[in-house]
């Protein structure tokens, strides 16, 4: 084989040569020569700049404001991008020391060379205008915008809840949070953190080495804006809510206030409450444990989650359940000779007027008549078995809301409770168990227990004269039909002619004549129903109970009154009732003397709750 | 022949151990231009640096698949291999994945393959066979039509993918046809004219200049095949075109710089022309008027481009030259591209420091442009070992090429280096703003399995041959 064109081989070759030495002799001006590349390179440095959207405002039913957005400023670091900088002149700027920066830069480092860490949480907006003008001196560093939840009145704590930044577990299990993100724990916050949360964007842009932000990287088209979360209105009423937590104050319990017609939440106080700013913050970690280790539990909300005896104010229930079951009628009387016995059981009532009929025993609060009547109910031979009756009975008394959880708009709702006959079955064995063993239901005592919004709905329930709205706290959500099935009734299982014999006795109780338990709470022209009662509590003194609504035709709040330890219903629990009552139907208070005892009241310090209890004894008729 | 040949024992050593050594660079530039916190292991399969770990495990089991194969096989099949290619091309058209507006890849599960990488290998082979025939005179017209049809009938169908840079491939084939006997015109024209259509929409005019003066070189060393005189008159050239710029510079600084230069060029021709008539040298005049021609053509194209051409024409070569995936205006890509490579100085900023590669500045930068993340952490000297590499690889392949007994395989190697070269070209010179943005993979270095298999499977063809050169009578 004959090859004349052999010697191309080196004409290829230089070709091949030839453009690679072109290339080495370009690269040389590109990589040694040229400084441009280098100084292009150095102002093309990225920042990634998260935009927090803001969370919803939540405003009361009135449009007031109860919590807004305060900016707060995050110093951050990217440790890749960071230079020789003067490390004492920081310090001082952000009053931190060294050993606190060596510790931070080291931790970003460690979490990641290109991302950015947060530095330093939350400096004041005065640091924040010294550091802004310096911040060229600092490259790698940059302010990163976020805002703090902030309450103007400092009310409705365990209402509203707060936001913390998510945890490792919650970052795992739900979508869309990162690293350093907010989300809503308790409250209102928690329940309706979807709408509140907004959604969060980026801002990606180029930064020279004098740290100053050239523009937005490729004009924007990696940029996400931001979206403000949702605005929410509560059906709280502040100037309530504020009234009923300076009630409370020095005082353990809770105050529910419920519109009847709707079911809207108008104030849920918990007491002990706590300012909701101190859990705002770099402060929050460290107030929310003292808050935690103080032993009157501020952070417990006790509206939803405490578990009392009903007391007497459940003889209403009673009341009503025994008419409708025929058991008695309004016209049934029973003597009353200053107590119930049976065999060795006794239970005391006081002197009244006797015999009694419905309104009469609930206006006195007979203990004799209910334990007649519920003995009767239990034990009447249509059902059977003392079994079967108490199972009537007791889905009655769930038919008001009681004993499951009312599924209201709050996490961490508590079910109450009230016994299913196998409760019995197992304590007593099966059909082993009469009557008489739980008779103390009959007044509200034993084994049945509820929280004050149970309270709260079971008089609205009553207000309504048969059924009750699911409680709840929000109103409104913008852009969002906020149809969570709370504008449907639920009955009760009680007719509805059998409520006016009961409210008349609620009426007669706080407007009687004579022998009215809450005759305190009376005032003039707004018709309050209502019902005294005390929760006997086997750790200390008696829990002052009240329930009410007002006015009596077209009630417009009921309300639920649990003061822990305060003794009598009528002591405590019937003034505030009736003060709150009056400030929302009237919008003012005429009993300056009733408002200064109950704000003077202490039951947190011991010595003066004690005078102050000697005081109430004398004071009014004992349940 | 039944002399059984230890295949393993004559392997060319040396070409396998650059290969491997570039696999390496590859894997490694693809884990620091994707580096990502959250996978810091390299063996990470979620990630590419991972996955092109793979690729390769499966490239150096394609390899030793190929060496272990006959080679009669490549030999004797080569007309059928062509033809199942171009019914894969064709099929490709029809059921192909479609990516970015073409459709180029067949899915099979997680792996994708390019039938046009495979093109270039099965052209190379039917290439090689048909040049290799006996008494084959190649400029006739019959073989030139032939041969033609060979190269462009894959070219055509890839066009229609489209794959505008996988079709330039296969121009690097008249290379071939060069070394093998094909007038020196022929491939002299098509570099110049095809670059110039290119290079006159893209570069400045002083790289235009100095383009112009490389050709000159390259054309009178052709053609004369005397580098002296060719260098006499380059120097004198440049030097008149100096002259007449620096004058422009005193007397009239604000001159459009076109004017200056085609005022400088036309001087410095005419000084040349005239001493070329002077010394009877009409090649020397004959490449004046060359260099005037093409200055004349250069500067046409711009102003049919400008002028002449409708908007979605423009936007048309706009595409083709890949300046349309190019969302801040014409320059962005390269722009990045050049600041990355640019800072990373002499020495680089070490290896995983990039920060343009790392921050997503350079586009594609795991693929087709590889080379930023190199130049950037390696710098200057990291950038021009990797060249050197390739410049060593392709001469030592010469060396295979040429040192064959067989036609057939010396025909395939220039093959393979003609497209090795046209890839390492392409791919370094648009990462460094001489070329135009054509989306093909640096060799052996870019993330990919499909297009690091094909240039494995041909690379170890040609082992395959030279190991076995003996075989073949004299
Ligand atoms: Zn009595």
């Amino acid at each position: 084989m004959k090859d004349h064109y052999s010697d191309r081989k080196y004409i290829i070759g230089a070709m091949i040569v030839l453009p690679v030495l072109f290339f080495i002799v370009r690269l040389f001006i590109l990589q040694v020569i040229d400084p441009s590349y280098k100084l292009s390179a150095s102002s093309n440095v990225l920042r990634n700049v998260t935009q927090y959207a803001a969370r919803g405002l939540i405003y009361d039913r009135n449009g007031e404001l109860l919590v807004y957005n305060q900016p707060v400023y995050d110093l951050m670091v990217v440790p890749g991008q960071l230079a020789e900088f003067d490390t004492v002149e920081l310090c001082q700027i952000l009053e931190i020391d060294r050993e606190y920066l060596d510790q931070e830069i080291s931790k970003a480092r460690a979490y990641s060379m290109f991302r950015s860490s947060v530095f330093l949480k939350q400096i004041s907006s005065r640091t924040y205008a010294v550091l802004q003008e310096k911040l060229y001196k600092f490259p790698g560093f940059y302010v990163q915008l976020r805002t703090l939840r902030s309450y103007p009145n400092d009310i409705a704590a365990h209402i509203l809840g707060y936001v913390g930044e998510v945890d490792g577990r919650i970052i795992d299990e739900k979508q869309g949070y990162a690293m350093g993100d907010y989300i809503g724990i308790t409250g209102i916050e928690a329940t309706y953190e979807e709408e509140l949360k907004g959604e969060k964007g980026k801002n990606v842009f180029l930064v020279d080495v004098h740290n100053r932000i050239m523009g937005s990287y490729q004009e924007g088209r990696y940029n996400i804006p931001a979206v403000v979360g949702n605005d929410i209105t509560l059906s709280i009423d502040a100037v309530i809510q504020k009234y009923g937590e300076k009630l409370m104050q020095n005082k353990i319990g809770s105050i529910v206030a419920v519109e009847p017609s709707t079911g809207e939440i108008l104030a849920l106080v918990s007491a002990p409450a706590y300012n909701p700013e101190l859990l705002v913050g770099r402060v929050r970690t460290l107030n929310f444990r003292q808050l935690a280790a103080d032993t009157l539990k501020p952070l417990f909300n006790r509206a939803l989650m405490a578990h009392y005896p009903a007391g007497s104010a459940f003889k209403v229930v009673n009341g009503l359940i025994a008419m409708q079951e025929g058991i008695v009628n309004e016209h049934t009387r029973h003597t009353c000779p200053g107590h119930y016995t049976v065999g060795r059981l006794t239970v005391r009532c006081r002197y009244h007027t006797t015999p009694v009929a419905m309104p009469e025993a609930i206006q006195v609060s007979c203990n004799t008549y209910f334990c007649h009547i519920f003995r009767d109910l239990l034990d009447h031979p249509k059902y059977g078995s003392v079994t079967n009756g108490y199972n009537v009975w007791a889905d009655h008394v769930r038919s008001f809301g009681l004993g499951e959880r009312l599924e209201a708009d709050f996490p961490n709702e508590l079910r109450g409770f009230v016994p299913p006959s196998t409760y019995y079955d197992r304590f007593y064995g099966e059909n082993r168990w009469r009557s008489l063993q739980l008779v103390s239901m009959a007044i509200g005592q034993g084994e049945l227990s509820v929280t004050p919004i149970q309270m709260a709905n079971m008089t609205a329930a009553i207000a309504n004269r048969g059924y009750y709205y699911t409680p709840h706290i929000v109103r409104n959500i913008e852009n969002s039909d906020n149809d969570r099935a709370f504008r449907e009734e639920n009955f009760t299982s009680i007719d509805s002619v059998w409520f006016e014999p009961v409210i008349d006795g609620m009426h007669r109780a706080v407007n009687g004549p004579d022998g009215g338990t809450a005759r305190i709470a009376q005032v003039q022209g707004l018709d309050i129903c209502g019902k005294t009662g005390t929760a006997e509590n086997p750790h200390g003194d008696d829990h002052s109970v009240f329930i009410a609504f007002a006015p009596k035709d077209n009630p417009q709040i009921a309300i639920s009154v649990y003061v822990e330890n305060a003794g009598f219903g009528s002591a405590m629990a019937a003034p505030i009732a009736s003060l709150i009552i009056e400030k929302y139907l009237t919008g003012e208070v005429t009993r300056k003397w009733l408002e200064d005892r109950i704000l003077s009241a202490d039951f947190i310090n011991r010595e003066v709750a004690s005078t102050s209890r000697q005081e109430n004894l004398s004071d009014e008729q004992e349940d | 022949m039944s002399r059984k040949i230890n295949i393993w024992a004559n392997l060319d050593w040396m070409t396998v151990l650059v290969y491997l050594v570039m696999l390496f660079i590859g894997w490694i530039s693809i884990y620091s231009a994707v580096y990502d916190e959250e996978h810091q292991s390299i063996f990470d399969t979620t990630q590419r640096y991972g996955k092109q770990l793979i690729w390769i495990i499966a490239a150096i089991v394609i390899a030793a698949a190929v060496l272990l194969t006959d080679n009669k096989l490549f030999l004797f099949f080569s007309y059928f291999f062509y033809a199942i290619t171009i019914l894969l091309l064709i099929a490709v058209l029809f059921f192909g994945t479609e990516v970015n507006a073409s459709k180029s890849w067949f899915q099979f599960g997680g792996i994708q393959i390019q039938p046009a990488e495979f093109a270039k290998l099965a052209t190379a082979l039917a290439l090689a066979q048909f040049l290799s025939t006996t008494k084959l005179k190649i400029h006739d017209s019959r073989a030139l039509l032939t041969m033609g049809s060979i190269i462009f009938l894959p070219v055509l169908l890839i066009l229609l993918q489209p794959d505008v840079g996988s079709s330039l491939v296969f121009f690097a084939f008249i290379l071939v046809l060069y070394r093998e006997g094909l007038t020196g015109w022929v491939l002299f024209f098509f570099i110049l004219f095809g670059f110039l259509s290119v290079l006159a929409l893209l570069l400045n005019e002083v790289n235009m200049v100095a383009l112009l003066v490389i050709s000159a070189l390259s054309a009178y060393m052709i053609i004369g095949r005397n580098m002296k005189t060719a260098a006499k008159a380059v120097l004198i050239f440049a030097l008149i075109c100096l002259a007449v710029m620096g004058i422009f510079q005193l007397a009239a600084p604000g001159t459009m710089l076109v004017v200056k230069l085609i005022t400088a060029s036309v001087a410095g021709s005419l000084v040349l022309m005239g001493l070329a008539f002077r010394n009877k040298r009409n090649k020397a005049s004959l490449l004046l008027g060359l260099l005037i021609a093409a200055l004349l053509y250069t500067y046409s194209v711009d102003y049919v481009f400008d002028n002449v051409l409708m908007p979605h024409q423009r936007s048309r070569i706009n595409i083709v030259l890949g300046f349309d995936d190019d969302p801040l205006g014409q320059s962005y890509n390269i722009n990045q591209s050049k600041i990355a490579i640019g800072s990373g100085g002499l020495t680089g900023k070490g290896f995983l420091q990039g920060t343009q590669t790392k921050f997503n500045f350079v586009p594609e930068q795991s693929t087709d442009f590889i080379f930023c993340t190199i130049g950037e952490e390696f710098g200057f000297a990291g950038s021009t070992m990797l060249i050197g590499l390739f410049v060593f690889l392709l001469l030592r392949l010469i060396y295979l090429a040429e040192r064959q007994r067989s036609q057939f395989a010396r025909i395939y190697g220039y093959s393979i280096i003609s497209i090795l070269f046209t890839h390492f070209v392409i791919n370094i010179g648009m990462t460094i703003g001489i070329v135009p943005v054509i989306g093909i993979p640096l060799p052996f270095i870019s993330y990919g399995g499909s297009s690091m298999w094909a240039f494995t499977v041909m690379l170890f063809i040609l082992l395959r041959f030279d190991a076995v050169r003996m075989e073949f009578l004299r």
